[in-house]
């Protein structure tokens, strides 16, 4: 795929020397981060080897500024995982984040368990220490995919726009225009990537590029800066220059935006309550969640990036597992919606109590809670697929969901009703605590798992509340994450992360408890079903405010063990946030982008299929909602 | 001995083998595999790599070596302080090939994670020793060399 003709003329600053008719991948530039001076010098010599570019650095945080100063001067960064100045995650989550370069993980911790954190933070690989040249000399693959991703993403976008900006007619005829644009956005595209003259962009650009798709990462990027702005006043111009991101242009941004504003406007204000909380998480409207706010920021891109399809295959798979208790869904459902959408003020409660901790992460798991214990199965497989998108953007580990925390998560998820209040409890008292915890910055993924189960637990309570059914969940995930946003929730870890690394650790356990999961939901559902879901539909911070005092007071009086209780912590936040979501959703339009979610082609959508379980729409009736075309 | 050393490396086939089978000889153990990939990044423009590694390794080392004699000393037995040094350490002594130290920091480690404070004394001591040989061991060599 590389044309060997094109030189990396100049001096690739090798010791050696390098020839100017040397081929890309010579001349890549990489910044490599590690504690131990014996391990940089002997990377850096064999990366000069490979006729890189080599700036090596013995802190993350020297790394980091380097990084932020020369925002286009690296292509690559590897990274050991143990620094003593900053964690090697953490550092790949900034870079994730702000950058959006491929990082590399290496370590002499060949553990499992380190692995996956690596991939679940979305590094490109791993390297086992001692590192070897064989094993440098082809990372520059991880460059040229990410530029690949993009490109297609700017297509994408460019196609979109060309075929005109309408403000509601997008979603229903974006096809047919990306059919029509494609060829031209296509043309521009290749315009601009032959005026960047990079190596490896004039590479790419001999490639075919397909269609432009807005990938799970790019996405991300996309909502994190529309929440820094404000979705009500972000412009393209901004959005585009905050993303950064190379080849895009203003105009696929901009007809970007008008699918984003259509689709939160479907959600009814679940999407906005994903805004709501990019915008948290990314500007840190808490400032002591600062440090927090990014990665949750970058989080909730990643999961309303990624959650825009898992919050459709959520959705499927809510109701899916709302299909069980059908009784309970039914009735509930259409109250839960409205209540999900009609979200006045998500920021108000949600604001407060997502910070505690993976705001983002919670979100979505409010929805997974549903859904998760449904199809353990159907998440990891989706997970998969959204981990690998993840990694790919190099996701803020937020998403990711521990492996710690995945136990902990199971555990709630196991504990059917009991639990889940117990752990709606903990999430809710928990939630103060973490917030302190993650406004350190030591925001770990374990928030995201304990979201998980959070979410589920939300769902009980909040459900009785609003008497939103199961099935609601993935409307309502919707919302959490736009709340989340909204609030100065801080916990933003990617949405869609940490569910889908809960579900591929604990891909058994959920299986074993979807029926028992669901069942219980089921009970909490129609035990709360009697409460007043007047609260639900009263859009009003105030209400917000109490119901989530009315919730935690509910939690609290709820018994949990301790083990959820540690657990919880993490997802308190999360907690936090599907109440909000509720809250603030009102039902009725969201329903139809709920059917539309599901319709789509989307790996819930097959997960479901491969569990024999209807998709949602039947169970739901959505009012048919067209559903944006938001790819993801 | 190094111009022969040389000459075969380049006559041959499989330098690697050639160059193992001679460290081998030299070093009984005490390198592995990764030594001799340190030694095929050395070349003309870089002549002396291998000898700074190794002197920076060194030097790095015996600051990692002080730090946890302190942690020893001091009785309290911060295994995960100690741990991280000794992963540190570990990670050192992988990347230029010292196997023996490798195979102690293990060890160590080992002790460390079940909390067993003698074993991690005992292997302590022996690292030191491993470490304190393959200083010699490798100072004779590059001597050698030159």
């Amino acid at each position: 795929m590389l044309n060997p003709g094109q030189g990396r003329g100049p001096d690739s600053g090798v010791a050696g020397g390098s020839s100017n008719s040397d081929p890309f991948p010579a001349g890549l530039r990489v910044l490599v981060v590690d504690d131990d001076p014996t391990c940089l010098m002997i990377l850096e010599r064999m990366l000069r080897t490979c006729l890189y570019r080599v700036t090596k650095c013995n802190r993350a945080e020297i790394a980091l500024s380097l990084l932020r100063k020369n925002k286009n001067g690296f292509d690559i960064v590897i990274s050991d995982v143990h620094m003593p100045d900053m964690d090697g995650f953490k550092l790949l989550e900034h870079v994730g984040l702000e950058m959006d370069l491929p990082v590399i993980m290496m370590s002499a911790d060949d553990s499992k368990s380190v692995v996956l954190k690596g991939v679940t933070h979305g590094a490109v690989d791993y390297l086992i220490k001692p590192v070897r040249i064989e094993a440098l000399k082809n990372i520059w693959q991880h460059v040229v995919r990410k530029k690949r991703n993009e490109w297609n993403v700017s297509e994408h976008s460019g196609s979109v726009e060309e075929t005109g900006q309408r403000e509601d007619g997008d979603n229903n005829s974006s096809s047919a225009n990306n059919e029509g644009s494609w060829r031209s956005s296509r043309k521009r595209k290749e315009e601009e990537v032959d005026e960047q003259g990079g190596d490896d962009k004039e590479d790419a650009s001999s490639l075919k590029k397909p269609r432009v798709v807005w990938s799970v990462e790019l996405h991300q990027q996309f909502v994190a800066a529309v929440n820094q702005l404000g979705v009500d006043k972000a412009v393209p111009k901004k959005i585009l220059e905050m993303m950064n991101v190379p080849g895009l242009t203003r105009e696929n941004v901009a007809s970007h935006l008008q699918k984003y504003r259509i689709y939160l406007r479907r959600l009814g204000g679940v999407s906005q309550h994903q805004g709501n909380m990019n915008h948290s998480f990314m500007t840190g409207q808490d400032p002591s969640f600062g440090p927090l706010s990014t990665l949750n920021g970058f989080d909730l891109q990643a999961l309303a990036a990624a959650g825009q399809l898992p919050a459709q295959s959520l959705a499927q798979l809510q109701a899916a597992g709302l299909a069980r208790p059908p009784s309970l869904s039914k009735p509930g459902m259409s109250v839960d919606q409205r209540s999900i959408f009609s979200f006045e003020n998500p920021k108000i409660r949600h604001g407060q109590m997502m910070n505690s901790g993976g705001g983002g992460n919670k979100q979505m798991n409010l929805l997974h809670g549903v859904p998760m214990g449904m199809e353990p199965r159907q998440f990891a497989g989706g997970g998969q697929m959204r981990v690998q998108q993840q990694q790919q953007q190099l996701s803020g580990g937020r998403a990711v969901g521990q492996n710690v925390q995945s136990s902990g998560m199971m555990m709630p998820v196991g504990g059917g009703p009991s639990m889940l209040q117990q752990q709606q409890q903990v999430m809710l008292s928990s939630s103060v605590p973490r917030r302190s915890e993650t406004s350190s910055g030591s925001r770990v993924l374990p928030a995201a798992a304990t979201t998980q189960s959070v979410v589920f637990n939300n769902f009980s309570s909040e459900l009785p509340r609003n008497s939103f059914p199961l099935a609601s969940a993935p409307g309502i995930s919707v919302s959490y994450q736009e709340e989340v946003n909204s609030s100065d929730a801080k916990g933003g870890a990617g949405f869609g992360n940490p569910s889908y690394d809960i579900f591929n650790s604990y891909p058994q356990q959920y299986n074993n408890n979807n029926d028992w999961d669901l069942q219980n939901m089921g009970m909490v559902f129609n035990s709360h079903q009697d409460t007043t879901a007047s609260a639900a539909f009263s859009s009003s911070s105030s209400t917000q405010r109490t119901r989530a005092e009315h919730v935690q007071n509910h939690h609290q009086q709820q018994q949990f063990p301790s083990q959820s209780l540690n657990h919880m912590n993490g997802g308190g936040s999360v907690r936090v946030k599907s109440e909000r979501v509720a809250e603030t959703v009102t039902c009725p339009p969201a329903t139809t982008l709920f059917q539309e979610q599901y319709n789509q082609e989307d790996l819930m959508s097959a997960l479901l299929k491969q569990e024999g379980l209807p998709l949602v729409d039947n169970e739901f009736d959505f009012d048919g909602y067209s559903l944006d075309n938001i790819p993801v | 001995m190094q111009r022969q050393v040389a000459l075969i490396k380049q006559s041959l086939f499989d330098q690697k083998i050639i160059i193992r089978t001679q460290m081998e000889k030299y070093m009984q153990g005490y390198l592995d595999e990764q030594f001799v990939e340190l030694e095929e990044l050395q070349d003309d423009a870089n002549p002396n790599f291998v000898e700074e590694v190794a002197t920076l390794y060194f030097k790095d080392s015996a600051r990692l070596i002080s730090n946890i004699e302190q942690a020893l000393e001091r009785g309290s037995f911060d295994f995960n302080r100690l741990d991280n040094y000794m992963h540190q350490f570990k990670g050192s002594s992988t990347s230029i090939g010292a196997s023996k130290v490798k195979t102690e920091c293990t060890m160590f480690r080992e002790y460390c994670r079940v909390g067993n404070a003698e074993g991690c004394l005992r292997t302590f001591k022996q690292l030191k020793k491993e470490h304190a040989t393959l200083r010699k061991k490798l100072e004779q060599y590059f001597q050698a060399s030159k």
